[in-house]
Formats: C-alpha cells, sequence, structure tokens
C-alpha cells in the first residue's frame, strides 16, 4: 500500500469548507456540506452519481454559489463563495472528465494557451509557449511532440496534456475527476504515479474514481458524500472496497461466489478454434445450459471482438460456431439473433441504445414481429410487451414514450437487457454490463443476470473488473491478446490470483 | 375533458404545436384583414395549388427522417412526367388512349423508384453522404432531362388527361384526392410499419439500429426507393396541371419543401417529425399565398413571407423550449 502523506495531521488545511448547501429547483443538491483538503495530500471524493461531487466541485471553483452561511476557507483567505477567476488565479485547477481540450490543436498550444493569450501585445509568441509547454510536460516527467497536433495522441496522453496544463496555471489544488476511466491498466499505474509526484511537490489533489481499488492505492484521505450530504471522512489506511461501497450505498453487499457446476447440462454453444488473424486467435469455449462463463482481461484483449464474431458482425477466418450442436456461420447479426444469440453492447450510448428515442421504441427494436397484428405494428401490442419487461425486470421509469436518455445508467441497462430477452434467446452475451452503472445499482443487475441463468439462458460475461466475473460466472476465462490464456473455477481459487495474472 | 385533451395531445405529437398555431394566426389574420378570405374561392385555390408541394414534400420527408436529404427530388418529378409525355407521344399523341396513359404512369413510377434505387444504394453501402449522393443525381437528371428536350416544353397530350391536373370528383379536386391518398399512405407507413420504425430509428443512431438486428441498408434503400416513386406521382399531376413537361419545372420547389418539413416540426438531423404536423404546414403556406394574393400583395412578396414565418417559428420553438425548461426546473 502506497500512502501519498506529505500532509501531516494537524496542519492547516489548505482548503476548509463549511456550511455548504446548494438548492436546484427545490432540490436540495448539497446538504450542510463540509469538506477540507490538505497541502499536498491526496485526497478522494467518493459517492454514486448524483450524490453532489460535482456540484461541490462547481462551488469549489466558482461555478455554482452556495446559499447563504457558506464558509470556504482558501489559503489563507476567507470567502462566502468562489469566482471562477477567483479560483483560477488562486490556483485551483480541474481537469474534467471529458478533458476540454482541443484536439486539432498542437500540444503546445493546448497547454500554454491561457498563459499567451490575452496578454498585450495581442501576438501569439509561439516560442514562449512551446517552452512553459515542455516545462510543464517536465514536471511531470514526460516528453511528447509539442508541435504535434493533439489528436495524434491516445487517450492516456491527452490526459497528462490536461494535467499540464492544470500545472501551467501554478496550481495548488488540483480536481481530477474520472482521470482513469478510459486508461488501461499500466496507462493508470503512470497516472497514479503523476498525482504522486504531484503531492510530493506540494500540490494537493482531490481525486474522483468509481475505481475504489485505485482510490485506496493513492489517497490518504476519503470523504464520503450520499444524496448530497456528508456521510464521513476517513483515512484510506484500513479501508476495504466494501466497506466504500457500503458508506457511499448505504447499503450493506454480501459479495459470495456464485460459481454452480453446470457440468451435466446440454452444451448451447460451442465454439472451436475461433481465429481472426490480429483480433483474436484459436478461440475455443463452450457454454451450457444455465451456464454463466466469465470473460475478463485488458482492454484491447480481443473480447469484444469475439462478442462481435459471436454476434455476426464480424466474420471469423477460420474455426466454427455451433449452436445446440449446429455448425453456423452467420451472414450478419440478424442471422445470430434468428439463431437465438443476443449482444448487449459495452457502448450503451452510441451502440446499445438509441439515446434520444422512446423507451418503448428501444425496448421492442429487436423484435418488432411479436408486436404486428394484421402486418403492421400495433400500439396497444407494444405498450403492453413494454409494461410486462418493465415489471419484470423492475426498470423504473416516467412514461413509456419519454426519451430511454432520461433514465438513469441502471435502469437504461434493464431496459437493454429486456430488449434482447424480447428476442427469446438462448445465448446472452453482456459485454461489460456495469459501465456507467452506479455502484447500487450493479447489484441489482447481476441479480437478474443470476435469474436469467436460472432459468436456463447461456450467458457470457465480459467484464475488465475481475471481481464482476468472479463473483458473478460459474467459470472465469483469462484473454490476453486475442488469445484464452487462462481458466478458473471460482470455488477454487482466490480472487487476488487470477487479478495477479490479468493485471501483471 | 383533460383525457380527451390528453389523447388529442398524445396522437398529433409535439410537432403539432408550431404548424397549429401558425395556422390559427393565419386564418384570424387574413379573416379579419379581407372579407374573401375565408370563402370557398380561397380554399378551393389553396386545394389546386396544396398537392404539386405537398407529393414533393412528402418525398422530401421519408430521407430528412433517416438523417438524409434527396435534392434529386424536383428532377425525378419531370423525368417521370417525360417518361409519360413520350410513351403518349410515340403512341399517337393527342389521340393516345387511356391504356396507354396508364403504361405512361407505370414506367414513370418505376423510372421515379429507380432514381431513388441508385441513391439509395450508393447511400446504404458507400456510406456516402445523401447531400452529396442526391446533388450528383439532381445534376443527372437536369442534364439528362435538358439534352433529351433540349430544354423545351413537351405538351400535346390526350384531353382526358387535363382533370386529373383540374377536374373535381364531387367538389373535391382530384390532384388534392390523389394528395390526400398519399399523406395517408405515408401516415400509415411512418406509424405502423416496420419500414417506418427503422425510418426513425435510422435518423436517430443507424449504428445503434444495426446492432439491434435492423437491416438497415434495406431500409435506406426502401426509403429512397418510396421518395423517387414519390416524386414520380407529383411529375403525373404536375404534367396534368400545366398540360406540359417540362425538365424545370417546379424547381424552386426543392428548398420550400425541406422548410415545409421544418415547419411541420420534422428534425433537421433526422429521427423525429409526423406527417400530420407537416400537412398542417403545408396548408399554412399556401394559405398564407392566396391570403397575400386576395390582399393585392404581390406574389413575390409571398415567398419573402414564408420565409420570415419560418425564421419566426424557430425563434418561437426555442422561447416556447425555455419556457418548458423553466417549468420543469419549478416544477421539481
Amino acid at each position: 500500500m502506497h500512502q501519498a502523506t506529505s500532509a501531516t495531521v494537524g496542519e492547516k488545511p489548505l482548503l476548509s469548507l463549511r456550511n455548504i448547501n446548494m438548492t436546484f429547483g427545490g432540490v436540495k443538491a448539497l446538504k450542510n456540506v463540509s469538506f477540507e483538503v490538505r497541502p499536498g495530500e491526496v485526497h478522494c471524493l467518493a459517492g454514486e452519481n448524483g450524490c453532489g461531487k460535482s456540484t461541490l466541485i462547481k462551488v469549489i471553483t466558482g461555478v455554482y454559489r452556495p446559499g447563504d452561511g457558506a464558509v470556504i476557507e482558501y489559503d489563507g483567505e476567507t470567502y462566502s463563495h468562489m469566482s471562477p477567476v477567483t479560483a483560477q488565479d488562486r490556483g485551483i485547477q480541474v481537469i474534467w472528465q471529458d478533458l476540454a481540450l482541443f484536439p486539432e490543436m498542437s500540444v503546445a498550444e493546448n497547454i500554454a494557451f491561457h498563459e499567451v493569450v490575452g496578454r498585450r501585445p495581442r501576438l501569439v509568441d509561439y516560442g514562449r509557449m512551446r517552452r512553459i509547454a515542455i516545462d510543464a510536460l517536465a514536471r511531470l516527467g514526460i516528453t511528447l511532440d509539442v508541435d504535434l497536433p493533439l489528436k495524434e495522441y491516445a487517450i492516456a496522453q491527452r490526459q497528462i496534456v490536461a494535467i499540464a496544463r492544470a500545472l501551467v496555471g501554478e496550481a495548488k489544488l488540483v480536481f481530477m475527476d474520472e482521470p482513469t476511466a478510459s486508461l488501461t491498466q499500466s496507462e493508470t499505474d503512470h497516472l497514479l504515479n503523476i498525482v504522486r509526484n504531484l503531492s510530493a511537490s506540494g500540490v494537493a489533489v482531490v481525486f474522483v474514481s468509481h475505481r475504489l481499488a485505485e482510490v485506496l492505492e493513492i489517497s490518504s484521505r476519503i470523504t464520503v458524500l450520499r444524496d448530497g450530504a456528508l456521510v464521513g471522512v476517513y483515512p484510506a489506511a484500513g479501508m476495504t472496497q466494501s466497506r466504500i461501497t457500503e458508506l457511499m450505498t448505504g447499503k450493506t453487499f454480501d459479495q459470495h461466489v456464485r460459481a454452480r457446476p453446470k457440468g451435466d447440462q446440454p452444451v448451447v454453444l460451442e465454439v472451436r478454434g475461433l481465429t481472426r488473424p490480429g483480433q483474436f486467435e484459436d478461440i475455443s469455449l463452450t457454454v451450457r445450459r444455465g451456464e454463466t462463463v466469465g470473460i475478463t482481461g485488458l482492454l484491447g484483449a480481443g473480447r469484444t471482438e469475439l462478442a462481435l464474431a459471436l454476434f455476426g458482425m464480424l466474420k471469423p477466418a477460420s474455426g466454427t460456431i455451433s449452436i445446440e450442436g449446429k455448425e453456423i456461420r452467420f451472414g450478419s447479426n440478424r442471422d445470430a439473433i434468428k439463431a437465438g444469440v443476443a449482444y448487449l453492447s459495452e457502448d450503451r450510448l452510441s451502440l446499445g441504445l438509441i439515446q434520444p428515442q422512446p423507451i418503448a421504441d428501444n425496448l421492442v427494436i429487436a423484435s418488432l414481429r411479436k408486436i404486428l397484428s394484421g402486418g403492421l405494428l400495433s400500439e396497444d401490442r407494444k405498450r403492453s410487451l413494454v409494461s410486462r419487461w418493465i415489471a419484470d425486470l423492475g426498470v423504473r421509469i416516467g412514461r413509456q414514450a419519454d426519451a430511454i436518455s432520461t433514465l438513469s445508467g441502471g435502469n437504461q441497462q434493464r431496459v437493454a437487457i429486456a430488449k434482447w430477452l424480447a428476442t427469446d434467446p438462448k445465448i446472452l452475451i453482456l459485454d461489460c454490463p456495469t459501465v456507467g452503472v452506479d455502484v447500487g445499482a450493479r447489484a441489482g443487475i447481476f441479480d437478474i443476470v443470476a435469474k436469467l441463468a436460472e432459468s436456463g439462458l447461456a450467458i457470457v460475461l465480459i467484464s475488465d473488473e475481475v471481481p464482476e466475473v468472479y463473483f458473478n460466472a460459474d467459470r472465469v476465462l483469462h484473454m490476453a491478446q486475442g488469445r484464452i490464456v487462462g481458466t478458473y473455477d471460482p470455488r477454487q481459487t482466490r480472487l487476488e490470483e487470477i487479478e495477479a495474472a490479468v493485471y501483471a | 375533458m383533460t383525457t380527451i385533451l390528453e389523447r388529442v395531445k398524445t396522437t398529433l405529437g409535439p410537432e403539432m404545436a408550431g404548424p397549429g398555431l401558425a395556422f390559427v394566426a393565419v386564418v384570424l389574420v387574413f379573416g379579419i384583414a379581407s372579407p374573401q378570405f375565408l370563402s370557398a374561392a380561397t380554399f378551393g385555390s389553396v386545394a389546386f395549388q396544396l398537392p404539386e408541394l405537398g407529393l414533393l414534400t412528402l418525398a422530401m420527408l421519408l430521407p430528412i427522417l433517416t438523417g438524409g436529404l434527396n435534392l434529386a427530388i424536383t428532377f425525378t418529378a419531370n423525368v417521370a412526367g417525360l417518361t409519360v409525355a413520350w410513351v403518349l407521344k410515340a403512341n399517337g399523341g393527342v389521340d393516345a388512349g387511356v391504356g396507354i396513359f396508364i403504361v405512361g404512369c407505370l414506367l414513370a413510377l418505376l423510372v421515379g423508384g429507380a432514381s431513388g434505387v441508385v441513391m439509395g444504394l450508393v447511400i446504404a453501402f458507400t456510406r456516402a453522404h445523401p447531400i452529396l449522393v442526391s446533388l450528383s443525381m439532381m445534376i443527372f437528371l437536369r442534364g439528362l432531362g435538358e439534352f433529351l428536350t433540349r430544354g423545351g416544353d413537351i405538351s400535346g397530350f390526350p384531353a382526358f388527361v387535363g382533370p386529373i391536373g383540374h377536374g373535381s370528383i364531387a367538389g373535391i379536386p382530384v390532384p388534392l384526392i390523389v394528395f390526400i391518398v398519399c399523406v395517408f399512405a405515408w401516415h400509415v407507413l411512418l406509424g405502423r410499419t416496420k419500414l417506418g420504425f427503422n425510418t426513425y430509428m435510422i435518423g436517430s443512431n443507424l449504428e445503434a439500429t444495426r446492432y439491434s438486428g435492423i437491416n438497415t441498408r434495406k431500409a435506406i434503400v426502401l426509403v429512397y426507393t418510396l421518395s423517387g416513386v414519390m416524386c414520380a406521382i407529383a411529375g403525373i399531376i404536375m404534367l396534368a396541371r400545366f398540360n406540359s413537361v417540362r425538365i424545370g419545372h417546379g424547381e424552386s420547389y426543392l428548398l420550400i419543401t425541406v422548410l415545409a418539413c421544418f415547419l411541420g416540426g420534422v428534425n433537421p438531423f433526422g429521427g423525429f417529425g409526423r406527417v400530420i404536423p407537416v400537412f398542417v404546414a403545408l396548408v399554412v403556406l399556401q394559405l398564407l399565398s392566396s391570403g397575400l394574393n386576395l390582399i393585392g400583395a404581390n406574389q413575390h412578396l409571398a415567398t419573402a413571407v414564408w420565409g420570415i414565418l419560418l425564421v419566426g417559428v424557430m425563434i418561437l420553438r426555442w422561447v416556447a423550449s425555455r419556457i418548458k425548461i423553466s417549468i420543469v426546473r419549478r416544477g421539481s
């Protein structure tokens, strides 16, 4: 365990907030919250979506003005509210999840334009810009070609550019909103090292992340919010992931291994030697009736490509796919759906659901033939089909005609699952089903998965979070560089062993 | 009472508010300004003028709903019209029989459909932008038409063709009957068929629709084919009304059809829009130009007023959405 403790207990805090209230149209987004950051510490702000994390950050950076009675003490001065200009001048920086960078502009321009633009004479000094950028990157121990347009770099490097930009403004306090959400493990490790260096050089970092493992690794203290109220501030030492989850949700979860032997059940899906060069090689696996097979591995291991091949959207170069003993070749995903394969996309926003369209239409899109009546679509049949699934899967919705985008991640995912169940599948492939779903709602999704397996569905569960497959699958396959490199039985293997193999 | 209102609201959809209000406003303003406005004569002239623009607008509507556009509508219509004209000319001209005319119309529908099939295939398979593809088709058809007709008119049709453009059945103009049948067909197509459903879904997100197991290519090809067929129907009506065909007929309608769709609440990026509000929007546009005509305004001024009306509707829609947001905020 690393402990970033350049801050000593009892030292005067860099930032201290008291009595922070925030109301939006009658809804209390923050209720009497207090928050404190010490100089140079790495502090984690934890809570479910909608708990008030972002609102709190926006109060600190002056985007929102808190209710009366608020006290904001920062670096020796007291404010009743911040303004964006003051916050920036005094060294408070935020790196939002979307980074707010300019992909078409060069790295140097992205890092230094705040410093260079707005000065007189109104001419851009490119030489100075480059020097500022190179200096800022050097502070992070990184070298990038500052003349290249940013779009040439991958997301991990862009993240670093965003951090470098924050440092140019002589930051004392940096907020990072889900900085590791789209990074691989090695990139994440690298980023965490940068955060440690920042902390060692006296910059305080407030870290917002869903990934509790890295929260525990990097931060010295954790502030937990729930429903806009402060739950408490806890030292990271001695904390566990499940304890944080409990604090965040106010519920207790007992995670237990759900794996059961399914060897006596008939084989539903059989894959032999499936290969698509450069994406996956020589994949063989079987999934039985009622069995959940987990596939884990790092991003880019070929998991999604394999799933798309099973769903008829990528053509394998060699190897066979058989369903209930019959070998099948898919011309398109329509053939796969007809054969009883359903695929829940990992990208719910742009591939899984049609965000602006109604909940009802999203639910019936894959099974339109069921709501035909005399060759025409029947509104009544649609309504009753949708009502049934909404009730079955416990989806909370307003009206069926509301856009699916109005639902929370967890409810959207339930609709997406219902959409596929409505096609009467034999095999359900779930590709990262908890992406963008709150910690509290994840358990609900896996309860549904367990029930589906019990009813006889064959399930392939893909996830880059090893615990998810460990606790919810009957067997765990480890994929790396397009191959299956390990098979584990959760009842006979410890979670840590699998994690060590995957993250090695 | 509220339930009836609620039901009317859900059947018509939120798109109805704009054109509905515009309709009421136009009827009120001209009803007061000119005593002759609310007369059978006004509605007669609207009833004869509406179908040409209306049929072309229906042809434009389907591609827009998929997030595309069909810029070739007017030339497709006229090339289809030319097809009828040539079939008539080659088979006796003024003396051609009804059978020949029907054959000509069927061929015209085929030609219109073919123009759509080609565009649909190119758009669906190459993912080229519909604006570019239909622009190419538009230029091709115009060039082809001008080459074949030397840019002139073709006229001299049998006498029975005229009533299709000018005649009435039970007091209702024949073109209007054709148009209303087509509006109904589109209404059913979009609201009650798989193709209609897929059209909306593709307009919002083509990839997600494909991932849901919809044959998006087939749907796109069908959409452009139907658009082409609708153009051909418009072409036949135009032939009958003008009693002649020229490749440039109705060219100025092209962009008006796009604007009529937007006035009818169709989302310019696809995915949302209904037929009935578009129909009402078309009626408003025609009433407006007839009304201006009545109070003695210049015909060209009418076109300018259409432009102002459309901008006004866009602004009103923005204001309405702001009010809605503030109501929702206060409510929660």
